[in-house]
């Protein structure tokens, strides 16, 4: 199913804290959502869900609006901080879950087996959840969402307080399921993003500031090729000096200057590394070091986000 | 299944599952018993085969035993996050105001089933009125489904259970005292509203075994107005 979200609004006294903001996700996708602190990612996941009310906008799911109350079953959601009845044990919240999502009474047992084995909680099925550690109740949480085999997932921030091989479970987890579903996943964590989504939104103040896949929003965002060189066996001035007689080269700076480390700016939508070689080996300098600068998504991030 | 038939089972199974559902449950019957056997104008010392005394003491103790059942059914979810996820679900506000109040209310059923013994009792001892006792249950549940009601209600209005549990209180003390005390000194119109209002008013008369629409439908009333509130509570997300 489709989600597709329509001028979605929705604001908190004078403060817009979702800004007329539209996009789609597709069936197959799974789309990371990203902000800062306060973007409103967690209130348009809430107003998905329909746990708060759309002040204007709509949001469409498989082309009929959630507005109808009726849509909350093809959902499949995990809160923000993740509340469990902590005086429940596993088994039986999500046989409560299950009831509640209205799947049928002779397929809960094998829906609950078959979570349990997903999220691997088989250790620890019988424990009450408030027994668990903060790992392993952010598992349930996420068996909660999957019981009903939802055709939609929303996920605010999943791998809170996981340890590392957990994120790479869940991430794994979230990969294959984003395959038949579709899944909206919020998160700060950036490589995260990189790792499990297909697609990457950013928000800030409510606004859409960026839409497109991590290679994408690179491009973008970085612009001029940017090159690390260090060159040896030189008078490093008058290497500087060669180099920004280069045709391609449209700044050069030192980096320092006792061994000859410099930053190269090429001119937009050119390539200067053969240039730089070639000058290198017409003077017999030794190249010893050339590194693309890549621009990280944190800086994207910052760039998108902090103005 | 119903979800307001789930939730309901979760939350009677989750009195007995912890303290609360069988320290309620003693706390009622120790002090109805005392009361009706033991101390005061007991039914020994009133010679009569009548359970009058119960019926007299029993919305005293409910004021208090209802408003502890009731306090942290939608508060507690609403402190801990969860109402979230109930509301996410497939639920809509108002099978979760059902199925909280179907809870609460079957608990108060049970605890008013352990003084069927002091019916079985009376009737050994004398000749019982029948019609007065029988009625006088329904009046006692029809009592404890408004008391539960106000305390659901009660409940839906913060995150905190203490204030859950005052709030509730003071409703139920409006209704079994006040409007009948502050009703008795007014003539007229505002006192007829103000007694007609007022809980003993319609619960003595049921308790007497006279049956009447109008008490049925005040106790009715009652019922779906708190509830209806607490959904409205509910369901005004922003």
């Amino acid at each position: 199913m489709d989600i597709q979200i329509q001028q979605l609004t929705k604001s908190y006294g004078f403060q817009k804290a979702v800004d007329n903001i539209s996009f789609s996700v597709k069936t197959g996708e799974v789309l990371g959502f990203l902000g800062p602190n306060g973007a409103g990612k967690t209130t348009t996941m809430k107003m998905i869900t329909n746990y708060i009310d759309i002040e204007q906008g709509d949001i469409l799911i498989g082309g009929q609006s959630i507005k109808s109350g009726k849509m909350n079953r093809h959902i499949g959601y995990l809160p923000e901080h993740n509340p469990l009845y902590l005086d429940m044990p596993v088994i039986d919240y999500l046989e409560y879950c299950a009831s509640l999502q209205s799947v049928s009474k002779s397929m809960i047992p094998t829906r609950i087996r078959e979570m349990v084995r997903l999220c691997g909680l088989d250790v620890e099925k019988h424990k009450k959840i408030g027994e668990l550690s903060k790992g392993y109740r952010q598992r349930v949480g996420l068996a909660q969402a999957m019981i009903h085999d939802p055709a939609i997932l929303i996920l605010d921030e999943p791998t809170t307080g996981l340890d590392p091989n957990q994120i790479i479970e869940i991430r794994d987890l979230i990969r294959q399921l984003g395959k038949q579903k579709t899944v909206i996943l919020s998160t700060h964590i950036l490589p995260e993003v990189e790792a499990t989504c297909d697609r990457i939104l950013i928000i800030n103040h409510g606004k859409i500031v960026a839409d497109g896949t991590a290679s994408t929003l690179r491009k973008q965002a970085q612009g001029q090729q940017v090159l690390k060189v260090k060159i040896d066996e030189g008078d490093s001035n008058d290497i500087f000096e060669k180099l920004q007689k280069l045709e391609h080269v449209a700044m050069v700076d030192f980096v320092d200057r006792a061994t000859n480390r410099f930053e190269i700016q090429s001119v937009a939508e050119m390539q200067s590394n053969k240039e730089i070689f070639n000058l290198c080996v017409k003077n017999n300098w030794v190249l010893s070091e050339c590194i693309p600068f890549e621009t990280k998504l944190e800086d994207i991030f910052r760039d998108l986000t902090l103005n | 299944m119903n979800p307001v038939w789930v939730i309901a089972k979760k939350e009677l199974n989750g009195y007995f599952n912890s303290l609360i559902g069988y320290l309620i449950l003693s706390i009622f019957l120790i002090f109805i018993g005392a009361f009706t056997w033991l101390i005061g104008n007991d039914v020994f010392i009133r010679q009569q085969a009548s359970l009058d005394e119960f019926f007299g003491w029993a919305p005293m103790f409910l004021l208090f035993i209802v408003p502890a059942l009731t306090m942290k059914q939608i508060a507690e979810e609403k402190r801990s996050g969860t109402i979230e996820l109930l509301l996410t679900k497939n639920v809509s506000s108002r099978q979760l105001v059902l199925g909280k109040f179907l809870a609460c209310f079957l608990m108060v059923c049970i605890t008013i089933a352990f003084t069927i013994p002091y019916y079985l009792t009376i009737v050994q001892l004398g000749n019982a009125d029948h019609g007065a006792i029988i009625g006088g249950y329904i009046g006692l549940l029809l009592l404890s489904a408004a008391f539960t009601a106000i305390g659901i209600f009660a409940s839906s209005l913060k995150d905190n259970q203490i204030v859950a549990f005052l709030l509730a209180l003071v409703i139920n003390v409006i209704f079994l005292f006040i409007l009948g005390f502050v009703g008795n000194y007014f003539s007229g119109w505002v006192g007829d509203i103000l007694n007609t209002l007022s809980i003993p008013n319609h619960y003595t008369s049921i308790s007497r075994g006279v049956l009447d629409t109008k008490d049925i439908v005040y106790f009715g009333s009652l019922i779906f107005l708190f509830l209806f509130l607490a959904e409205l509570k509910i369901s005004k997300k922003s």
